[in-house]
């Protein structure tokens, strides 16, 4: 047998023992590692093993899915039907092996790394907390292609497969084997000798019966059932996606298709929507966004940074209680500042609710979640903040507010403190002004809510010291979130972009367009939420504040901002929070849609209704955003597209397959954008004005990316 | 640890102390102390991996952590490489912890050392009946009969009631099967100190403790805890505002219920609560440029008549210790003694200021001294505050040493007695 760099075979009591081994931390499904694979196998057929059994290498990760980087690279649309063909064929033949096959699974095993372990015949995971299971491959505009759409649905039946493979969402050891995906959990140890035991433990092939509901077997197992199924999988699938994403399309039809004809069948049509998925814009885009996130959770600043272990939060809110527990894992002291314990007790409350939750799914220890609760500390005043390395202020927006916190702060710190500010429209540098060190003040802008959001926008003024910089985006990437570095200024990067985006929508409303048909229009461009929904729901006073935060920037350009939202908060509305806003809160919704609040336009005054084609209220509404994001880039706000490509999507909801602002600029083409733009300059509209660095790109046809 | 250095008291932190059955009613002890561990990490600011070792007084520790030291600093969530042990030695558990925790670092083996201890009464263990549990042992483990008949023969001598009375969990001295307050009773009765003195002594220390905390003075040595259940505790909850001794003289005999006079009134409750002192070598100490609160001078612990002097362990502690420190009687200014009982309290004010006890009981050529109620326990003890056994301890030493730093006084004794009469005496030297 030739030397062997990615799967080394071994025999033990004659079991052939598979142990994946890529070069590098993590192993790949690539041609290569298949192809080795593929000597292997073809060897063990003529052999008389009692069973093969399959392991990593690694210490957390199985096989954590497909090569990405060598499907990128594939030019023709031939290297990548050979490619998910030969994976199919390896798979395949390793599902026919004429003995037992276990394989155990330690760490991450995502997309290909689950294919594989499908086809085996007896599958173990271990009880790390670092072993989870899933099928990501949605998230890239693709689908799982080398079997993953036939055989999870038949394992564990259409109902539990379509989500798994549609959110592409993780699951851990625990979840699964009640599943059905894995049969048995083991600890992390001494896996080989387990598998060893378990291939001969095995006599035989094995044929899983699976215990079924009564109403899984009634839609289940009858073409008119599982009719009924995808029907239903597609109108949710629709409702969410709005069509917008073939990959989510493709799925449910593969799957659909499996059931329809065979398995082979199934498999042998995947492999040509998966060529054709790769080489969609979608995917492309997705796959670009997700190189842009790992860049982005990898420290530039590395070296100059200085432990977090205590963290203070004051305002603990629901984006102060989220940033806390979000903190937990990474530090060892926790404070929870506020005027008075009440809202504290409330905030540790949830925060206790969420440990309980993920001990209960096994992402951490039973007492790891008694070692993170007893961490925080409530405080009412500064007793506790002595050598505190990071105190990060969510406190109600307010300049004067969050000064006096500074200076507070400052009297019981010391010099190796930083004071972040999460607010989403104070300039940095004016809350410095107040500080005795503003080289120890940054900008820590989170999303709400925390948990769940996965960005941070981290906001350095021309004072910040390096190691604080380094130190914020250090604490970012533990804390699990794809940082982005911005330069400070009012609304720095993302409410900056997002403010003339809402600005432009209600400026519609003014016109006479009515709310349902904006939002309509905004959701089938991609975005997630309209933004008059969003308005509602981040709040009109919020958005006011913002209004005037960043007016005076936007009117010296002569793009004055409308009124309209200081307007409808003077007269009491807030949006969702007080059941005031410009949709109803209190009268069911139709067709999907809330209905608008009449009462809005006894504050804005009466309009004439008017009827303005879907597409000029795309243009208009997501062209204020993109124009404001080049202007960001062309001030230095931004320090690369890649940085506001993350922060649109991940922080505003930007449509991810069109893979952000700057790589959408770049796919509709400068030129195109400027053009567009234009025509409503010449309107009169006078905020249309194409920031001069896309003019320019649009004068020599330049792009903001290579590749 | 250089040659020559003292042992420096640098702050201490508390939970509230909670009578037994209230908000830390669902918690493990374990629980509870954490939090006093931890508010006392953040409030001196040192490093969590600066620690040396954890010692931790507990004296009904739960069967599931009867190391309770080390599952408290766990989850702390101190590092995992820190020794942890737990003592105990009664009501003076803490107390032994903090001069285990001195003796370290004398000896140079460690620089820097959380002790205190933690006691919850809210859940005690109740054991199944002896027979019942010879029964299971005999069934699973010793004998192990295979058939049904020797299973039924391990019956043999087992009443009904064995299955279901539990027994009487241990609340008398082992030795003399005497109930605490019995033996309180009993010295009342030898001493002659009535129900009022005994109760005026348990009004003052209420209406000093509802005091302490309006001034915000407690506030200072009390880390708020919210419970799992979600319930904030801010503050102790066994004082009562107000109190007087008339109020006092109206309640029932609690022990000897004929002519007793120790009521619920003039005796320490059951608490649950936990405390935490942090001590450092001086080098340490002026290297972390921390300023401690004091330092310990000297220490001592006896061990008396059970059945007379079950109480009057400071009695006998406080003048050895103050021998030990070379200190005379005058020399200190602020006292801080474990109060089980008013009646105890009395007896050792007057005991100590008596020239016949004192020469003829300890060997003194006089009295001791006179204990000015003014400079005694002046912001309530343990019979408004609460008595968590493993804990008072570190209440006492830490409020000790706060009150040495404010009122500029330069030695302080801390006392207390236990069950088994032994005693203790800690005296602190201002920093």
């Amino acid at each position: 047998m030739e030397a062997l760099t990615y799967c080394k075979p071994e025999v033990m009591n004659d079991v052939l023992v598979v142990t994946i081994d890529c070069p590098g931390k993590v192993n790949k499904v690539s041609s290569a590692m298949l192809n080795e694979m593929e000597v292997i196998i073809n060897n063990a057929k003529s052999k008389k093993y009692k069973g093969l059994a399959i392991v990593s290498g690694k210490d957390d990760n199985f096989v954590v899915g497909a090569d990405i980087d060598e499907l990128t690279s594939m030019k023709t649309e031939d290297e990548i039907r050979a490619y998910i063909t030969k994976a199919n064929s390896v798979l395949s033949r390793l599902e026919k092996l004429p003995f037992p096959t276990v394989c155990v699974i330690n760490g991450n095993c995502l997309g290909g790394g689950v294919e594989l372990a499908l086809v085996t015949d007896y599958r173990i995971a271990t009880d790390s907390t670092n072993t989870v299971i899933g099928f990501p491959e949605i998230k890239l505009g693709l689908i799982p292609a080398a079997g993953g759409t036939q055989r999870l649905p038949r394992l564990i039946g259409i109902q539990h497969a379509l989500p798994l493979i549609l959110q592409g969402s993780t699951i851990r050891a625990r979840r699964a084997k009640r599943l059905g995906i894995i049969d048995e959990i083991v600890i992390p140890y001494g896996l080989k000798e387990i598998a060893v035991k378990k291939v001969l433990q095995l006599k035989g092939k094995r044929t899983i019966k699976r215990k079924r509901t009564f109403a899984e077997w009634l839609l289940e197992s009858n073409p008119l059932g599982r009719s009924i199924i995808f029907s239903q999988a597609r109108t949710m699938m629709m409702k969410q996606t709005r069509g917008l994403y073939p990959a989510a399309v493709a799925a449910i039809d593969a799957v659909e298709y499996g059931y329809k004809t065979t398995i082979a069948k199934g498999i042998a049509k995947d492999s040509e929507r998966f060529v054709h998925l790769v080489q969609t814009y979608q995917s492309r885009s997705l796959i670009n966004l997700f190189f842009a996130m790992t860049d982005l959770k990898k420290n530039t600043f590395k070296k100059k940074e200085k432990n977090v272990s205590k963290l203070a939060v004051i305002g603990t809110g629901l984006m102060g209680s989220g940033i806390a527990l979000v903190s937990l894992p990474l530090c060892d002291t926790v404070l929870l500042k506020d005027t008075s314990l009440d809202p504290i007790t409330r905030s540790m409350a949830q925060i206790r609710k969420s440990l309980e939750k993920r001990a209960q799914s096994g992402a951490i220890r039973n007492f790891d979640k008694e070692v993170m609760y007893g961490k925080l500390i409530p405080c009412d005043d500064y007793t506790y903040f002595k050598n505190t390395d990071l105190v990060i202020e969510a406190v109600f927006e307010d300049l004067k507010l969050k000064q006096d916190l500074l200076k507070e702060v400052e009297a019981v710190t010391g010099d190796s403190t930083i004071f972040a500010s999460n607010t989403s429209a104070i300039p940095i540098s004016l809350i410095a002004k107040a500080s005795k060190r503003p080289q120890n003040m940054i900008g820590m802008h989170y999303f709400s809510p925390v948990p769940a959001m996965p960005l941070l926008e981290i906001i350095k003024t021309a004072k910040t010291a390096d190691w604080v910089v380094a130190t914020a985006i250090t604490t970012g990437i533990a804390q699990g979130k794809s940082c982005i570095v911005v330069k400070d200024g009012p609304g720095f990067y993302t409410t900056r972009i997002l403010a003339p985006y809402l600005n432009e929508a209600v400026v519609l409303i003014e016109e006479g367009v009515s709310m349902n048909d904006i939002d309509t229009a905004m959701l089938a461009f991609g975005y997630p939420v309209g933004p008059i929904a969003l308005l509602d729901e981040v709040g009109i006073d919020v958005g006011a504040h913002v209004t005037i935060e960043l007016g005076q920037m936007f009117a010296a350009r002569g793009a004055t901002p409308s009124n309209v939202l200081p307007l409808l908060l003077s007269k009491g509305f807030k949006g969702r929070k007080n059941k005031k806003g410009f949709y109803m809160y209190d009268s069911p919704k139709k067709k999907g849609m809330r209905l608008p609040n009449e009462e809005v336009y006894t504050v804005i005054g009466k309009v004439t209704p008017k009827a303005i084609s879907v597409e000029e209220i795309q243009q208009r509404v997501s062209l204020m955003m993109i124009n404001e994001a080049a202007h960001c880039l062309q001030e230095g706000i931004l320090s690369s597209p890649r940085d506001g490509d993350v922060g649109s999507v991940l922080g505003l909801g930007f449509p991810p397959f069109k893979g952000g602002i700057f790589r959408y600029i770049d796919h509709e083409g400068a030129g195109t954008i400027v053009d567009t733009m234009m025509q409503y300059y010449n309107r009169g509209l006078e905020r249309f004005k194409p920031a001069r660095i896309l003019a320019d790109m649009a004068k020599t046809d330049k792009r903001f990316y290579k590749d | 640890m250089a040659k020559g250095d003292r042992i420096a008291i640098i702050d201490g932190c508390r939970t509230p102390f909670l009578r037994s059955g209230a908000a830390y009613r669902a918690m493990m002890a374990y629980e509870i102390c954490r939090h006093a561990v931890k508010g006392l990490v953040a409030k001196t600011g040192i490093p969590n991996d600066m620690v040396d070792h954890v010692i931790m007084g507990s004296v009904l520790t739960d069967v599931k952590t009867t190391n309770v030291a080390r599952e408290i600093m766990l989850a702390a969530a101190l590092p995992n490489t820190i020794p942890a042990y737990t003592c105990t030695v009664a009501c003076i558990s803490a107390n032994a912890a903090i001069i285990s925790a001195a003796n370290l670092i004398v000896n140079g083996n460690a620089d820097c050392i959380i002790a205190g201890g933690v006691e919850t009464f809210s859940d005690p263990d109740i054991k199944i009946s002896k027979n019942y549990r010879q029964f299971i042992m005999d069934l699973t483990m010793f004998k192990r009969p295979k058939t049904v008949v020797g299973k039924l023969k391990l019956l043999k001598g087992m009443s009904f009631k064995d299955f279901i009375v539990p027994e009487q969990p241990e609340i008398g001295e082992f030795s003399t099967q005497l109930r605490m307050g019995d033996t309180a009773d009993r010295l009342a009765k030898r001493l002659g100190i009535s129900q009022g003195n005994q109760d005026a002594f348990a009004a003052l220390s209420h209406n000093r403790a509802a005091a302490a905390w309006e001034k915000g003075i407690l506030k200072k040595e009390v880390v708020p805890v919210v419970t799992p259940q979600g319930r904030l505790v801010d503050k102790d909850n066994g004082f009562r505002k107000g109190v007087t001794p008339e109020k006092l003289a109206a309640l029932k005999p609690a022990f000897d219920k004929r002519y007793g006079t120790v009521t619920a009134g003039n005796s320490s409750f059951l608490t649950d609560g936990g405390a935490a002192v942090l001590l450092m070598s001086e080098t340490l100490a002026k290297k972390m440029r921390l300023k401690p609160l004091a330092y310990i001078k000297s220490y001592a612990f006896t061990a008396q008549d059970l059945w007379e002097e079950l109480l009057l362990g400071p009695v006998f502690s406080i003048p050895k210790a103050l021998a030990m420190g070379k200190l005379k009687f005058k020399d200190i200014g602020v006292w801080e003694i474990h109060e089980a009982f008013g009646v105890q309290m009395v007896a050792v004010v007057q005991l100590l200021a008596s020239d016949s006890f004192c020469k003829n009981r300890l060997g003194l050529s006089g009295k001791l001294g006179e204990i000015k109620l003014d400079n005694l326990n002046i912001y309530g003890g343990s019979l408004s505050l609460g008595h968590p056994f493993g804990a008072t301890g570190a209440r006492l030493v830490t409020t000790c040493a706060n009150r040495l730093r404010e009122s500029g006084k330069r030695y302080g004794v801390v006392a207390g007695c236990a069950a088994g009469a032994v005693g203790n005496a800690i005296i602190l030297e201002r920093s």
